[in-house]
C-alpha cells in the first residue's frame, strides 16, 4: 500500500515534468500556428510553406551560432548570442516569407487562379525549400549543442511551485508570452495592425475603403515568418539540432493546433498551440513516442466532428 | 506597388457562358499547316487515337530483347504505367471534383501493404491474387470514404490538412509498425512476443508473391508490364465513362461551385466522399501491383515525397484531362525519375540527366519566346555569353577552365565532343569539387534562384537581356553542384519548382483545358 502511494507521488511530479514539456513545445506550435492562422484568416490559403520558413530559420539561428563561435565557446556573450541569433532568424525568416508571398503566391491573386492552384504552389514552394535545404545545408542534422552554452547552466532546473523547470523552457515561454504580447498590442493599437482586422474582415470592402491590401497580405507574411523564425531557433535550442524535413513535421502539428484553435483567430491559435504541445506531451510520458502524431490526428479529427470551427472560431455564413 | 494597367489579358476568359468565354480560344487557333493539321487530327474520334496508342504501347515489349539495357528499359516504362494508374486515380479527386485529397499516398500504400500481408511469407498467408485484389481495392475505397466523412461538411481545405495528416500516419505506422505493444497485454490477446511486429518496419515485407491466376504466376518484366497496361486502360475506360456520366457532371459542378450544385439539390457530401473513394480504389489497384512487381512493400515507396510526385505528373498534364494524367506521368516519371538519375541500376545509361536538363531549358525557350528573330538573339546571346566568360576566366587564372563534368558522386567525365562543348562554353574549375569549396557553388544556386526570381519582376528587353545570364548560371550551377545529387534531392527539387512555376504559368497544364469564368 504504502508503495503504492509514493508511486503516486513519483507520478505527480512526473505528471508536472511532462506539463512543462507540453507548456514549452505548446509555445513553439502556437508561434508558428499563429502563422498559418493569419494568412488564412486573409487569403483562405493554407500555406503549407510555412513550416518550411521554420525551418529556415532554424538553419539561420545555427549559423549565427556557428559563426560567433558555437555554444561551447562563444565570442561575445551568451546572451547576446542568443539575442543575436533572434534576430537574424527572425529578419531571415521574415524576408523568406515576404518572398515567398511576392513570387508564389501575388501572380496567382493577379491571375485570380482557381481555389486549388495556391495550394498546390504552396505544396510546391514547402518541397522545394525542403529539397533545397537537403542541397545546401546537408540531410544530416546540424547539432545546435545548445547544452555547452555556459557549462550547461541554462538546463539546470529551477523550482516554482509544483513544477521543475529548465532556465531554457521557462525561457521559451516566457519569450513567447512576450512576442505574443507585442503581436496583440500591434493587432490592436496600429494602424497596420487595423488594417489586418479589416482585410481579414473582408478583403474586397477592405481594398474599397482605401486599404492597400497588396501591402497588407506582405506584413502579414512577414510577420507570421518572424514568428515562425523565432520558433525555428527555440526548436534548435530545445531539441538541439535541426534537419531539414522538421519543418514539415513541425508545420504539420502547428497547423493542426490552428485549427483546434479555430483557424483564422490569434489567440486561438495559442491556445490551439498550447493544448496540442500538452497532449503531444502527455503521449510521449504516458503512451508511446513513435505514435504522438497518432495522438494529434486524434485530437484533429474529434474536434472536426465536435466543433468543426474550432474553439475560438466562429462559423462563417456563407455568402454568396 | 501599384502596377501600370497591362496590355496583355489576366485571369480567366469571362464570358456570360461557356461558349462565348471559350470565343477567344477558338480564334487564336493556328492558321496555315499547323491549323490545318490539328483540324484533322480533330476529326479522328478520340477512341481511334486511344486505340492506337495502345496498340502502340503493347508492342513495346515485343522489340525489347534480354539484354540489361532492355530489361532497364522495360522497368522503366513499367514503373511509368504504375504511376499514370496512380495519376489517374489522384485526378478522380483533384481534377474532377476539385478536392485536393493529401492523403491519396495511403491508399497507395495500403494497396502494396494488403496485398503484401495477405500473400507473402509475412504471415504466411498466400491467398490467389484474384481474390486478394478485389478485397484490397474495396478496403481502401471504404477507407477513403471513412476518412472523407469527417471532413465532408468543412470547405475543401480541411480536407486536405485531414488527408495530409492521415498520408503521415500511415507511414508513422508502416515505418514504427515492427513493435507494436498493445498497453503490454500482447500475451494476453494470444499473440506470442513482447513487440508484435506488424509491417515490417524500414524494412518493410519482402518476398511477396508474384501476381497470378490459378498457379499461373507472372513472373517476367513482360508480364507486368502488360499486366500494368491493361489495368492503365481498364481505369482509363472506367474513368471517362465516368466522366461522362450524370455522377461526372456533377463532379465538374461541384468544382466549379459547390454551393450552387447544393442549391441544385446535388448530393454534394456524397459525391465528395464518392471521388476520394474511387481515388482511393485506383491507388490500391496500383499498390498491389507496384507491391507484386518489387516483390516487397517498402514505407519509402509511400511517403509524402511519392505523393508530390504524383501530384505534379496530374499537375503537368492538366488536371481534369486524363490523358494529361497520363502524359504527365510519363513525361515525370521517364524524364525527371529516370532521365535525371545519373547512374542506372541496370544497364549501361549514364549521365542522362545533363541531356535532359539543357533540352528542358531548350524547349522552354523555344516555347517560351516569340518571334523567331527574338529567340534566336537570345540563344545566340547564351552562346557568345558563356564563350567571352570562358576567355576571361581562361585568362585570368590557371586553373579555372579545366573542370570536368560530373556524372554523380565522384566519377567524372570529359563528356565526349558535346562534352567539350560544354566545357567551353561554361568556365568549370578543375579539382574543386571537395567539399570545401561547396559553399561557393552553393551560393551560385541561391543567386541563381534570385535571378529566376527577378527575371519574373521585369518585362521586355531587359528579361530578354537577363535570360542570358541566368541560363549560364544554371549550366554552371547544374554542372557543379546538382549534377552530383541527381540521384535525391536535384530531381525533387526541380520537382516542386515545377509545381509553383507551372501554376503561375500554365496553370491548365499541358492537355488541360484553360478555366472560364461565367458570369
Amino acid at each position: 500500500m504504502l508503495a503504492y502511494f509514493q508511486d503516486f507521488q513519483l507520478t505527480w511530479s512526473y505528471f508536472f515534468d511532462q506539463l512543462v514539456a507540453g507548456l514549452t513545445l505548446g509555445s513553439l506550435y502556437g508561434l508558428i500556428a499563429i502563422g498559418y492562422s493569419m494568412v488564412y484568416g486573409i487569403l483562405k490559403l493554407l500555406n503549407f510553406a510555412h513550416g518550411e520558413v521554420f525551418m529556415i530559420g532554424s538553419y539561420i539561428g545555427y549559423f549565427v551560432l556557428t559563426w560567433l563561435g558555437g555554444a561551447a565557446d562563444p565570442k561575445i556573450p551568451v546572451a547576446a548570442t542568443i539575442a543575436l541569433m533572434f534576430l537574424a532568424a527572425m529578419l531571415g525568416a521574415g524576408a523568406l516569407g515576404m518572398i515567398i508571398e511576392r513570387f508564389a503566391y501575388r501572380p496567382l491573386r493577379e491571375k485570380r487562379a482557381s481555389r486549388i492552384a495556391p495550394l498546390i504552389s504552396a505544396l510546391g514552394v514547402s518541397f522545394f525549400l525542403q529539397q533545397l535545404a537537403v542541397i545546401l545545408f546537408g540531410s544530416a542534422p546540424k547539432q545546435y549543442n545548445a547544452f555547452a552554452f555556459d557549462n550547461g547552466s541554462l538546463f539546470t532546473n529551477v523550482t516554482i511551485g509544483p513544477f521543475t523547470i529548465q532556465y531554457m523552457q521557462l525561457f521559451v515561454i516566457v519569450t513567447t508570452v512576450c512576442l505574443m504580447a507585442a503581436l496583440a498590442v500591434f493587432i490592436a493599437r496600429t494602424q497596420v495592425g487595423r488594417a489586418m482586422r479589416a482585410t481579414s474582415f473582408d478583403l474586397e470592402a477592405a481594398s474599397m475603403m482605401g486599404i492597400n491590401v497588396d501591402r497588407v497580405i506582405v506584413v502579414t507574411f512577414f510577420i507570421g515568418s518572424v514568428l515562425a523564425g523565432a520558433a525555428g531557433v527555440m526548436n534548435g535550442l530545445i531539441f538541439q539540432n535541426v534537419d531539414p524535413y522538421v519543418g514539415f513535421q513541425v508545420g504539420l502539428v502547428a497547423f493542426t493546433a490552428a485549427v483546434v484553435g479555430g483557424i483564422g483567430s490569434i489567440p486561438g491559435a495559442m491556445i490551439g498551440g498550447l493544448a496540442i504541445g500538452i497532449g503531444r506531451a502527455f503521449s510521449i510520458g504516458y503512451v508511446s513516442s513513435s505514435y504522438q502524431d497518432v495522438i494529434v490526428f486524434a485530437i484533429l479529427i474529434a474536434f472536426l466532428l465536435l466543433r468543426p470551427s474550432g474553439l475560438f472560431g466562429t462559423p462563417a455564413p456563407q455568402k454568396v | 506597388m501599384s502596377e501600370p494597367p497591362q496590355p496583355e489579358r489576366s485571369g480567366p476568359a469571362i464570358g456570360a457562358d461557356e461558349w462565348v468565354a471559350r470565343s477567344g480560344e477558338r480564334a487564336e487557333r493556328p492558321r496555315g499547316l499547323v491549323g490545318r493539321v490539328q483540324e484533322l487530327y480533330e476529326r479522328i474520334p478520340k477512341s481511334a487515337v486511344f486505340a492506337f496508342v495502345v496498340v502502340c504501347a503493347a508492342l513495346v515489349p515485343l522489340l525489347t530483347s534480354q539484354t540489361d539495357n532492355d530489361i532497364y528499359f522495360l522497368r522503366v516504362g513499367t514503373v511509368a504505367l504504375v504511376f499514370a494508374l496512380l495519376a489517374l486515380g489522384l485526378n478522380v479527386a483533384v481534377g474532377f471534383a476539385g478536392l485536393l485529397d493529401l492523403g491519396y499516398i495511403a491508399y497507395y500504400g495500403i494497396g502494396a501493404y494488403g496485398y503484401a500481408f495477405l500473400s507473402s511469407d509475412k504471415f504466411g498467408i498466400h491467398w490467389q491474387a484474384w481474390l486478394v485484389l478485389p478485397l484490397v481495392v474495396a478496403v481502401s475505397a471504404l477507407l477513403g470514404l471513412l476518412l472523407a466523412l469527417p471532413s465532408r461538411r468543412l470547405v475543401g481545405d480541411y480536407l486536405a490538412i485531414v488527408t495530409l495528416f492521415f498520408g503521415q500516419i500511415f507511414y508513422i505506422v508502416a515505418t514504427q509498425g515492427y513493435r507494436i505493444s498493445f498497453l503490454g497485454l500482447n500475451k494476453d490477446l494470444g499473440l506470442d512476443r513482447a513487440n508484435w511486429d506488424l509491417t515490417g518496419g524500414p524494412n518493410g515485407i519482402a518476398n511477396v508473391d508474384r501476381l497470378g491466376v490459378f498457379g499461373l504466376k507472372a513472373s517476367s518484366e513482360r508480364a507486368y508490364f502488360y499486366i500494368t497496361l491493361i489495368a492503365v486502360v481498364v481505369v482509363f475506360a472506367a474513368l471517362t465513362l465516368a466522366n461522362r456520366s450524370r455522377t461526372g457532371r456533377a463532379w465538374r459542378a461541384l468544382n466549379d461551385d459547390t454551393l450552387a450544385a447544393q442549391a441544385m439539390s446535388m448530393p454534394v457530401n456524397w459525391l465528395k466522399l464518392l471521388a476520394v473513394g474511387l481515388g482511393a480504389a485506383v491507388a490500391a489497384l496500383a499498390g498491389t501491383i507496384n507491391a507484386a512487381l518489387l516483390q516487397g512493400a517498402f514505407p519509402d515507396d509511400y511517403n509524402t515525397q511519392v505523393l508530390i510526385i504524383i501530384y505534379a505528373m496530374v499537375i503537368l498534364g492538366g488536371a481534369g484531362s486524363l490523358a494529361g494524367a497520363v502524359l504527365g506521368a510519363f513525361v515525370v516519371s521517364v524524364l525527371m525519375l529516370e532521365g535525371l538519375r545519373p547512374q542506372t541500376p541496370i544497364g549501361d545509361f549514364t549521365g542522362n540527366g545533363r541531356w535532359v536538363f539543357y533540352g528542358a531549358i531548350i524547349v522552354v525557350l523555344v516555347a517560351a519566346i516569340r518571334p523567331w528573330r527574338r529567340l534566336a538573339a537570345i540563344l545566340g546571346g547564351i552562346v557568345a555569353f558563356g564563350v567571352v566568360v570562358h576567355a576571361i576566366v581562361a585568362a585570368t587564372t590557371d586553373r579555372g577552365t579545366d573542370g570536368l563534368l560530373n556524372t554523380g558522386p565522384d566519377t567524372y567525365t570529359d563528356g565526349g565532343p558535346l562534352g567539350w562543348l560544354i566545357r567551353h562554353w561554361l568556365a568549370l574549375p578543375a579539382g574543386t569539387y571537395e567539399a570545401g569549396s561547396r559553399n561557393w557553388f552553393n551560393f551560385a544556386l541561391v543567386s541563381l534562384i534570385g535571378l529566376v526570381l527577378c527575371l519574373t519582376l521585369v518585362k521586355g528587353w531587359k528579361r530578354d537581356a537577363l535570360i542570358v545570364p541566368t541560363v549560364w548560371l544554371a549550366g554552371f550551377v547544374w554542372e557543379t553542384r546538382l549534377a552530383e545529387e541527381t540521384s535525391g534531392p536535384t530531381r525533387l527539387l526541380l520537382l516542386g519548382a515545377l509545381l509553383v512555376g507551372l501554376m503561375i504559368a500554365r496553370p491548365q497544364g499541358l492537355l488541360g483545358r484553360p478555366r472560364v469564368e461565367i458570369v
